[in-house]
């Protein structure tokens, strides 16, 4: 007997450990009591002025994926807020051990944090800062998904997100340096050396998935003549979960070991490589945290790296892409650091035929796994694909079979959703753009 | 009737002005020491020239994306804003009273083009409160409050309107007018009227914030 079509329509609840038992936990007495001290501990002016000011007129929907792909209102950011700190501020904190869960699950899985919604607000109100702090309680509540409460775990043990130990993290330096040595002999991955120019760091995901980006890194560095080094002790991971579960505490701890991590090897500036959010927690979140206006070093993210040796003739490009390429605006170094026009010029130079997607720069749809969303890992998968079909339009009208996509998250989540909706194309880092592009200088070569 | 009249448009108005201004005053600077206190760090990021670029950009017709991508809207809300604080500072019946009282006057509308900006604040009202029956986004979020701040604004140009076309007993809705006017200057400081300042203060840190520090645009 045929199934009715609506029976197949219905979604099954999905059930994160994380929020159940963190859930279970819970007493009423204890949500108010949390929620009442980050209310009048933690919030202040900002938070009020936002919240008072709003005049509910529903302009920055269109401004969220997760809006246009699904198009029902709790999917508005103003309806995110709405289900969330609004209550929480009319009910001044008397809620629900449900309500906690489901506020978890919002600003945990339904917001990037990408900030687009605050170019669309006539005001500027700052929604990813309202549910930051949504997830600021979730987290002192004890309810945040498993997946990214483990990789925040993972900070706290080990000072990398993805529980790689010291001898594993050397160990994959040198097996990366020596699989570089064959093809351009002269490379050293030096390793803590004091007064290099430049510290490179990466996140946790790179020693553990992709290896190979180190590589690249290097041969890279070698062939533009960088005076450069990588950790080997903590502080060698740039990435931060804890930011997004609302850890600030942790926060403050991974980018303290991060900069003076630097400080330590007194290096004139710190490069990262392609990672947003990474970007974000060391440019603009951590460093407010530990009081810093900017960063205490001077932080570049790998594509102004990039630009800048291309711009200075350090490295030459010896053939472009023939294929065409589109571009993805990552949120977190567009509208977070204005590295479009930067990233433009790198892609006009390495690549023939350069298609652009639309909206793009500023104004470009985030890939919905930043924020902290794909770390919420596989339960929230599918919710998350389904969540981005106007990503999977905007990437289908391009009619190109590559994607540069200069973040790791991006990656991710870009992807999942070129292999759900079907494309027909894979995402590149420019580092493996520049691989396939840049000049080897011949007295480097094996 | 006159006595009433005499006391709305005396010591009401008085009282009126004290409590909009006071109150205002009162949530500005109440809110300035509480960044002071516990968010000093928002002065560090301000930018005159970001917080001006932001503003302008949103106070300019269609120059922000959203707007482009909404035009009713967006022509709307300007038309609207502009006609709510143009016609009650340039009527002919206010400066004259302005007149009277202080010895006060400067140029004023024609009275048929007041008319029609009246009409178009009472219009626009109508058409933001079908918005907000009609567009799910905004329907999810619109409580009663915000159909009562939309009753505030239009009730001093309804009962304007009818004042000076004088079809039903001028006193009366003369006396209804003033205490409509009254209303709602004193609903400015205790609803979310109150953007009408802080509308400056949230842009300019926005602007400030992704202009000194993103170096990215915000419109």
């Amino acid at each position: 007997m045929a199934v009715p079509a609506t029976k197949l329509k219905e979604k099954k609840e999905i059930i994160d450990v994380g929020l159940e038992e963190g859930a279970a936990r819970l007493t009423y007495e204890r949500i108010e009591q949390v929620i009442n001290r980050v209310i009048t501990a933690e919030m202040a002016a900002r938070m009020k002025v936002y919240v008072d000011t709003c005049i509910h007129c529903g302009l920055c929907s269109t401004a969220c994926h997760y809006y246009l792909s699904h198009g029902t209102p709790e999917w508005a950011p103003v309806g995110k807020v709405k289900q969330t700190m609004w209550e929480i501020l009319e009910k001044k904190g008397k809620v629900s051990p449900e309500f906690i869960k489901r506020a978890s699950i919002i600003a945990s899985t339904e917001c990037n944090v990408c900030r687009r919604c605050s170019m669309y607000c006539p005001y500027g109100i700052d929604v990813a800062y309202i549910m930051a702090t949504v997830r600021r309680i979730c987290h002192l509540l004890g309810v945040t998904p498993q997946y990214i409460q483990d990789t925040a775990h993972s900070h706290s043990a080990t000072m990398n997100q993805m529980w790689v130990k010291e001898d594993e993290w050397i160990d994959t330096l040198q097996w990366q340096e020596g699989e570089a040595q064959a093809e351009m002999p002269s490379l050293r991955i030096a390793l803590d050396k004091e007064g290099a120019d430049i510290m490179y760091s990466v996140i946790g995901p790179e020693p553990k998935f992709r290896a190979q980006l180190i590589y690249q890194a290097a041969i890279l560095m070698t062939a533009a003549g960088v005076d450069w080094t990588m950790p080997a002790s903590p502080g060698w991971d740039n990435s931060d979960m804890a930011m997004f579960t609302g850890d600030f505490e942790m926060m403050g701890r991974i980018k303290r070991t991060h900069f003076e991590t630097a400080a330590k090897l007194r290096v004139k500036k710190i490069v990262m490589g392609e990672c947003g959010h990474a970007f974000r927690s060391v440019y603009d979140v951590g460093n407010r945290w530990l009081g810093w206006k900017m960063p205490p070093i001077p932080v570049i993210h790998a594509t102004q790296f990039y630009y800048e040796l291309l711009k200075e003739g350090k490295i030459k490009i010896a053939r472009k892409l023939k294929e065409p390429v589109t571009l993805h605006d990552p949120c977190n170094i567009v509208r977070g650091r204005g590295l479009h026009e930067m990233m433009r010029y790198l892609v006009n130079a390495t690549c023939e035929n350069f298609v652009e997607m639309y909206p793009n720069r500023e104004q470009n749809h985030c890939c919905c796994a930043g924020g902290g969303v794909i770390n919420c890992g596989p339960p929230w998968k599918t919710k998350r694909v389904e969540s981005n079909s106007i990503k999977a339009e905007q990437l289908a009208a391009t009619g190109v079979h590559i994607c540069i996509a200069p973040c790791h998250n991006c990656h991710g989540g870009l992807e999942d959703i070129i292999n759900t909706y079907k494309l027909n194309m894979h995402t590149m880092f420019f580092i493996d753009v520049l691989m396939k592009t840049m000049e080897i200088p011949d007295a480097l070569k094996a | 009737m006159q006595g009433i009249y005499e006391f709305v448009r005396g010591p009401l108005l008085w009282l009126t002005f004290i409590v909009f201004i006071g109150g205002s005053l009162y949530r500005l600077i109440s809110m300035y020491y509480l960044l002071k206190k516990k968010e000093r760090w928002v002065f560090n990021y301000m930018s005159l020239k970001y917080s001006l670029r932001s503003i302008l950009h949103w106070i300019i017709p269609f120059a922000s994306a959203n707007m482009r991508q909404r035009p009713i809207m967006t022509v709307m809300s300007f038309v609207f804003h502009i006609c709510l604080l143009v016609t009650p500072v340039f009527l002919l019946s206010h400066i004259v009273l302005w007149d009277e009282s202080w010895n006060l006057s400067w140029w004023a509308l024609p009275d048929w083009i007041a008319d029609i900006m009246a009409l178009v604040v009472i219009g626009a009202c109508v058409f933001f409160a079908f918005r907000r029956q009609i567009l799910p986004e905004v329907k999810y979020v619109t409580s009663v409050a915000d159909y009562a701040i939309l009753a505030i604004t239009a009730a001093p140009f309804i009962t304007g309107f009818l004042a000076y076309h004088q079809w039903i007993e001028y006193r009366t809705m003369l006396i209804l007018h003033i205490l409509a006017g009254e209303a709602m200057l004193v609903a400015i400081p205790f609803t979310r009227l109150i953007h009408m300042f802080y509308f400056w203060f949230t842009r300019a840190y926005t602007g400030s914030e992704f202009g000194g520090v993103r170096h990215a645009r915000d419109w």
